[in-house]
């Protein structure tokens, strides 16, 4: 029984450490920690004619990057501005295009080929 | 075998077979006495008609997914058809979405291949074509025409207009025409007689096949109130790579196959997006149409063929 204890504190205790640096991650990396968020590069995937996730939450100078995944084109454009604040050029199949946000606010887009295909960037 | 409009009773499997036919490979327009019809392009002898021309829609050159990896050569046996119909056609109609990404390298290898058909070929834009704002597309197609490429034309009596409606899209609405364009379109049938035979081609189609996919014109009912009038009009459309029709009035709405790839029915799948079939099946979903206008009769004749046919 002694012998058992002795081998499983080291045990705990890694996993104790491991669920408080998770834990500091999910705070200051997602939140504050800017670098870590860009690295990460929050990403939009199109899919069977859908931007998703259809809204996204980034911080503010974060880059975001679409990636077609559809065997046909599609297009990623503002909905507004003149001229519109950001346009990709048509995207095939797996091709990006990344945009990064430097001021708060909501952006609304559109796929210019597939108008009916809407998405939504929260800056914060 | 080859009427479109007229409904079919006892179907059977011979019947069923030539109907699958008609999903891909082209077809010819008969106007006879102001009302196209559809043909299957080797039947269109039988027109007879005193202006025949062909329609080709959506050759997608650039696309080279799984649905078919080389429509470069689709599309060239689809000109070899329309080259070889008899009557040969005065003219083809292309109605759009020419190139897949509006390369110019695309728009070239399109015009090259549609060469091939040795009549002249009169555009309309898809949005594939536009996605460099027309420019591509402007260079090649542009002269003679208004504002984002918008023309008219007469043939044998039968006046030809084509419309635009690529451009400009909004976020979550239909395409559109624009009020430019329906303010020309008004004045551009102004002067003609209501006996006057009306071809319109556009590429969306300019009824609402299927919104929730985008297949659909915001704007359309009123460019087709300015038709309203003529005793004969004729609405040939693509994007949507299949035939489907539908009869209203005067007017007679009919969508082209593609020469590229199929797409799924309206609403038949999560998303419109290319079809892939075996390849021994893909043939039979693609295809050119020939058209037939006989003087003093009744409707166009219309033949819809497929490459495998």
């Amino acid at each position: 029984m002694k012998r058992l204890r002795f081998l499983l504190s080291p045990l705990v205790l890694t996993a104790a450490v491991a669920i408080l640096a998770a834990n500091v991650f999910l705070v200051f990396g997602n939140l504050s920690h800017r670098d870590a968020a860009a690295a990460e590069m929050p990403g939009v995937t199109i899919d069977n004619y859908q931007f998703a996730p259809a809204t996204l939450t980034i911080a503010v100078g974060s880059s975001i990057t679409w990636t077609n995944n559809d065997s046909d084109i599609h297009s990623v454009a503002a909905d507004d501005g003149d001229p519109v604040m950001f346009k990709s050029a048509g995207l095939d199949t797996d091709d990006k295009f990344s945009f990064t946000f430097t001021k708060p606010g909501t952006y609304l887009y559109h796929c210019t080929l597939h108008p009916h295909m809407t998405g939504k960037i929260v800056v914060q | 075998m080859t009427k479109l409009l007229i409904p079919e009773t006892g179907i059977n499997r011979r019947r069923v077979l030539s109907c699958m036919a008609w999903a891909g490979a082209g077809v010819l327009w008969t106007v006879s006495g102001g009302v196209p019809r559809s043909l299957l392009i080797g039947d269109a002898d039988a027109a007879g008609g005193s202006l025949t021309f062909a329609q080709i829609s959506d050759t997608h050159i650039g696309f080279n997914k799984d649905a078919n990896p080389h429509p470069e050569n689709t599309m060239t046996e689809a000109v070899a058809r329309i080259r070889a119909a008899k009557p040969s056609p005065s003219f083809v109609l292309h109605t759009g979405d020419i190139t897949h990404l509006s390369k110019p390298g695309q728009f070239d290898a399109a015009q090259q291949i549609i060469k091939g058909v040795g009549s002249d070929v009169h555009y309309v834009p898809g949005e594939h074509d536009w996605l460099d704002d027309g420019v591509a597309y402007k260079q090649r197609h542009g002269a003679g025409t208004k504002g984002d490429g918008w023309y008219s034309f007469d043939a044998q009596g039968v006046h030809f207009i084509a419309l635009v409606n690529v451009v400009g899209f909004k976020a979550g609405a239909l395409s559109s025409l624009g009020s430019d364009q329906l303010a020309w379109l008004k004045d551009d049938v102004s002067g003609l007689s209501a006996s006057t035979p009306i071809v319109v081609f556009a590429h969306i189609p300019l009824w609402a096949v299927y919104p929730d996919w985008g297949w659909g014109t915001q704007d359309s009912a009123e460019a087709l109130s300015y038709l309203g009038r003529f005793g004969s009009v004729t609405v040939l459309n693509g994007h949507i790579h299949q035939v489907l029709q539908k009869v209203e009035g005067n007017v007679a709405f009919h969508t082209a196959m593609s020469t590229a790839y199929p797409q799924p029915a309206p609403g038949a799948a999560a998303s419109p997006g290319p079809l892939k079939l075996p390849a021994d099946k893909l043939r039979t979903v693609l295809g050119v149409r020939e058209v037939a206008y006989v003087e003093g009769q009744q409707p166009l004749a219309l033949t819809d063929a497929t490459l495998s046919a």
